[in-house]
């Protein structure tokens, strides 16, 4: 049934706790050896070249914002010329956003865990996952291949008529963004089957995980709004080469027309950056607070509310570039829209935290980290939004300030907080929890030092992408990059002890955080279709009979019992007293088959066998 | 909240109603918003704290090697680059309009330069910079507003958190208690106030841009033609410079395209901005408040030297120099009488005559095979398909380059030869000037 008996632990023969699979070997040690990896459609392995792909971009991106910050410390030259500079400050914006952040959260972390969030074997199209993973390393090879080649000097949003005239190697990096948009909608249409037809029964829509609903938001704007930034790109290329006319003033085309282009796909890419990380956060909250998400429906409402809203305001960039004044007042206006499902979330995730019992692990303090970066960014978004004070303030580090919060502060930090998060499930290592929590605290302090001087740097009109500077802006400089050397040294200590838990960290339990969500019942690390015996799909934040046994080893003691699932919505939303205990448990669909079936061949692919009854894609749909 | 589609309809009434009641209580932003330009005069006549009020010249300061005027990495000083001209008494109030001649190999500098090569004088708040613009007052105010509105809900969700995560702690013995897991009351409450306050931030936002970016109807023209990495000012008597030099407690007009790559003009202590967009004209206006030296930035990404547009030889950053009452006129008179410069309408009325635009167009009002130059500036005109189209910079522009995406009523199409091409930018400037001044 429901429960998981509380049997003694299986020890490893070094005398630690064995929570991996026990009739298999788990998904790191089913094949060996390199091909076994790079020929893998196992979404876990897949997510995993991407992780560390995403890591490794995040080094080099990282590297090249802290020899921004150098060159900065002093007006005029301090460590390379203009042309250097611009090239170091193209290559951080187009390294990050283009190979970090878009693909951090959905592609590497969303790769790995949300299929076994849903309680699926694998994503729906293992081969189109694998695919996108190398047009993500082309893609990443040729916009990093821009640096031997001279290296960019564009600025990542390659404006045009600038970009027309570039001698550096404007193409190859085209190619490459070209390509990882490729990679973008392929993940983002596999996330999309995959959320509809491999819920498996008894999870309707109310019951997702919120960082299921975030990604699924993420994938429709991944599919609407990338193909935009392709034919863009596309026709930068053959403008570039075969003078079409279409940006080109001198041919008379409209190089403002290049802006909307480009925005129309980067401001959905700010959400396909950030709603990903709120997800985490809604999770985060949930687990380390020991109670449901306040307000679920308000949350998964405004994800889907902010997807489709940021379609509708690509048009703030662009207040001083010309566009009209109508189109500037329409713009403004929607743009205010997006504020208020973001402060919807903010309100919501203070209000988890209240009456739970909160613990302070490292990934819940990225967590509040989040919270209040988020509400700096969001915040200083409002004076962005209005036409009158973004006249002043565009353009400059106040800018530059508030999409680091958003996009770092938010993005990063979620994503941190996730990998710590999930870090002992797909690895089966716990990390260094004491250095983890001083990380995380350095990433805080070193983020804020870096940019809360920006805003004032910002208002007092310091404008961006500048090698030299006025001196009254020197101590403002000096303290960002102070601040820079302390968010890069925490970002690179947290990736050595996470590397370094594989060899030395002790073996992670199968549910260390207590969480509810249905990986935790999985092995870890899960086997390769991530769950021996089917899942038993609990009340949604449900933590009454999640109990702490040693420390960081939670298990189920007693039945969850929810009502049957036609009144799907209001499971998570029941008061709870100690003396009314929840009724009915939840019969699996798996459970259901299982008995008739006998028990789930584990290695079955979904879809592709009639007998495999364990994962029925498409049962989704009948619980609605 | 059940419903996604009560969510939005809640959020969609919310600013329908508050909309509203901001239209109502102070109407619908406009042109006439504005303050005209007899009002500033004496309201913000600032003390002078550097420069004695009066017809004095400004005292001249010599430039300090330490001001932001040499910076570190900036390049040699060049003194032959300096002007070499002026009078021992530079502008000498007596004969304000007689120009000393050029004395060769002097490297002293002219009056107005000395004015240029002033150390800047941005001081302002913590915040900001001073501000001199007369509408930037206004944004400044939302400036300040939006960041008390800021601090406080920063301060109120930052002290929700630490409180909460203190009280709620895991400690021995502490267990969660039960709550609810969602309220309406409150999740409409906390969803209805943010979306008021958003929908009077956008609203007081557009009322104040609509000023910033509506000049009055007479204002003082200069043109600018930006281009790697320097700024081409042209005044109206066609005196050019790459600083900009405009008269206080007047409103200037700067009409602003590119030879090259997009720029931006952005003067900090004005609060406007505008990017400068290649066979286009885009448009800035101010009216300063206070005489005195200010940074002028491209904040546009153009390239090398971005960061040093308008950066002069010997280091010294591109300015606004705000000149007080009368010195605008002697300015522009000194500098002409120094540098000759001609005056772009006698340009546009050459090419006028040279280029054959006589043939077809008079400049007396009779209509010949087209349309006569005279009133047609700023003045909305019929069009062939029915339209009206205001005839401005960009218009006439267009009319010169491709003259036939336009055509007038009652005049036959496809008769006017393009010049796309053939003019350059100072000969499209001196047609515009000149029609403009057949009024």
């Amino acid at each position: 049934m429901a429960t998981t008996p509380a049997t003694a632990p299986r020890l490893t023969k070094r005398g630690e706790r064995d929570d991996g699979p026990v009739n298999e070997p788990d998904f790191l040690n089913v094949t060996k050896g390199l091909k076994s990896w790079l020929v893998t459609l196992d979404h876990k392995r897949i997510g995993m070249m991407y992780l560390f792909g995403i890591l490794f971009s995040l080094i080099v991106g990282g590297a090249f914002a802290l020899l921004v910050r150098m060159e900065l410390w002093v007006p005029g030259g301090t460590i390379v010329d203009q042309d250097t500079y611009n090239k170091f400050f193209t290559l951080h914006g187009g390294v990050t956003v283009f190979l970090v952040i878009i693909p951090g959260i959905p592609a590497a972390l969303g790769n790995i865990i949300m299929p076994i969030q849903l309680g699926a074997p694998d994503v729906a199209f293992p081969r189109l996952n694998l695919a996108s993973f190398y047009l993500w390393v082309s893609g990443a090879l040729l916009l990093v291949g821009a640096v031997p080649f001279g290296g960019l000097d564009t600025g990542w949003t390659l404006y045009t008529p600038y970009s027309l005239e570039s001698k550096t190697p404007v193409l190859v990096a085209t190619s490459g963004v070209f390509l990882l948009g490729f990679s973008s909608i392929f993940t983002g249409l596999n996330f999309l089957v995959t959320i509809h037809k491999f819920r498996p029964q008894g999870m309707g829509w109310f019951q997702l995980p919120l960082n299921i609903w975030a990604l699924y938001a993420t994938a429709i704007m991944q599919v609407l709004a990338t193909p935009v930034l392709g034919i863009t790109v596309l026709l930068l290329t053959v403008e570039r080469f075969a003078h079409i006319g279409i940006f080109d003033p001198t041919l008379g085309g409209d190089p403002v027309l290049f802006q909307h282009f480009f925005w129309f796909y980067s401001h959905p890419a700010v959400y396909i950056m950030i709603i990903p990380g709120m997800g985490v956060i809604s999770e985060l909250m949930s687990t380390f607070s020991r109670k449901p998400l306040f307000g679920y429906r308000f949350v998964a409402y405004s994800s889907i509310s902010l997807a489709l809203l940021s379609f509708l305001v690509w048009g703030h960039h662009m207040f001083v570039s010309g566009q009209s004044r109508l189109a500037n007042m329409v713009f403004s206006a929607l743009t205010f829209t997006v504020g208020i499902p973001s402060a919807v979330k903010v309100f919501n995730w203070v209000a988890t935290l209240y009456k739970g019992d909160i613990r302070l692990k490292t990934p819940m303090l990225y967590a509040l980290s989040f919270l209040l970066l988020f509400t700096i960014g969001g915040l200083t978004g409002l004076f962005l939004g209005i036409l009158a004070v973004d006249v002043h303030l565009h353009d400059t580090y106040f800018v530059v300030a508030h999409f680091h919060y958003v996009m770092m502060g938010s993005t990063l930090v979620a994503f941190l907080g996730a990998l710590h998060y999930w870090w002992p499930k797909f690895t089966g290592r716990m990390y260094n929890e004491g250095l983890g929590k001083i990380c995380a605290i350095g990433v805080f302090v070193g983020f804020n030092l870096t940019f809360l001087p920006q805003f004032v740097m910002g208002a007092r009109g310091m404008p961006r992408r500048y090698w030299d500077y006025d001196p009254q802006y020197t101590l403002y400089h000096q303290l960002s990059t102070i601040g820079a050397f302390i968010l890069g040294i925490s970002i690179f200590i947290s990736v050595c002890y996470l590397m370094a838990s594989f060899k030395t960290g002790k073996r992670a339990p199968r549910n260390p955080w207590g969480g509810s969500t249905l990986e935790w019942q999985a092995p870890t690390p899960p086997p390769l279709y991530n769950f021996e015996k089917p899942p038993v799909i609990h009340e949604l934040y449900n933590y009454d009979d999640l109990v702490e046994v040693e420390e960081d080893v939670w298990e189920r003691r007693a039945p969850t019992e929810v009502e049957p699932t036609d009144a799907p919505g209001d499971a998570h939303a029941h008061v709870r007293h100690p003396e009314n205990p929840p009724t009915v448990v939840t019969t699996s669909r798996h459970e259901e088959l299982a008995s008739e079936a006998g028990p789930v061949p584990p290695t079955v692919m979904p879809g592709t066998e009639a007998e495999e009854p364990g994962f029925i894609p498409g049962s989704g749909k009948e619980d609605k | 909240m059940k419903s996604f589609a009560r969510f939005s309809m809640m959020i969609g009434l919310t600013s329908a109603v508050t909309i509203a009641i901001c239209v109502a209580l102070f109407g619908t932003p406009s042109a006439d918003a504005q303050p005209t330009s007899a009002e500033p005069q004496t309201a913000t006549q600032p003390a002078q704290a550097d420069v004695p009020a009066g017809t004095q010249p400004p005292v001249v300061q010599q430039p300090d090697p330490n001001t932001p005027g040499s910076p570190a990495g900036g390049k040699a000083a060049d003194p032959a680059k300096n002007q070499a001209t002026t009078s021992t008494n530079p502008g000498g109030p007596a004969n304000p309009n007689v120009s000393p001649p050029p004395a060769a190999g002097a490297t002293q500098r002219t009056w107005y330069e000395e004015l240029a090569y002033r150390p800047i004088q941005e001081e302002g708040t913590f915040w900001m910079p001073k501000s001199v613009n007369i509408v930037a007052d206004d944004s400044d105010s939302m400036f300040y507003a939006t960041l008390g509105l800021s601090a406080f809900f920063f301060i109120a969700i930052a002290g929700a958190v630490i409180y909460l995560v203190i009280k709620y702690r895991h400690r021995p013995g502490h267990k969660p208690e039960p709550s609810a897991g969602h309220n309406d009351a409150l999740e409409i409450t906390w969803t209805v106030i943010p979306t008021i306050i958003c929908v009077f931030l956008f609203y007081y936002g557009w009322r104040t841009y609509v000023q910033v970016v509506t000049p009055p109807n007479k204002a003082v023209e200069v043109n600018l033609l930006a281009k790697r990495w320097t700024w081409n000012f042209t005044h109206s008597n066609g005196v050019e410079d790459s600083d900009l030099h405009v008269p206080v407690n007047k409103p200037v007009r700067v009409v602003m395209t590119s030879t090259d790559v997009l720029h931006a003009f952005y003067a900090p202590v004005m609060r406007v901005k505008q990017d400068i967009i290649p066979r286009r004209y885009t448009y800035v206006w101010f009216h300063a408040t206070k005489p005195g030296t200010y940074r002028l930035t491209c904040a546009e990404y153009c390239g090398t030297d971005h960061s040093q547009m308008g950066m002069t030889q010997d280091g010294r950053r591109a300015v606004v120099v705000v000149h007080q009452e009368g010195d605008y006129e002697r300015y522009l008179a000194d500098k002409q009488a120094l540098e000759g410069g001609g005056d772009p309408i006698d340009h546009g009325k050459r090419l006028y005559e040279k280029k054959g635009c006589v043939t077809c167009h008079s400049i007396d009002g009779s209509a010949r095979i087209g349309p006569s130059f005279k009133g047609v500036f700023g003045k909305p005109q019929a069009m062939a398909d029915g339209s009206k189209v205001v005839a401005d910079e960009n218009y006439l522009r267009e009319s010169l380059m491709v003259p036939n995406a336009k055509t007038r009523a009652g005049f036959p199409a496809g008769t006017m030869p393009a010049f796309e091409g053939q003019l350059k930018e100072r000969d499209i400037e001196g047609i515009i000037a000149f029609i403009k001044s057949l009024e």
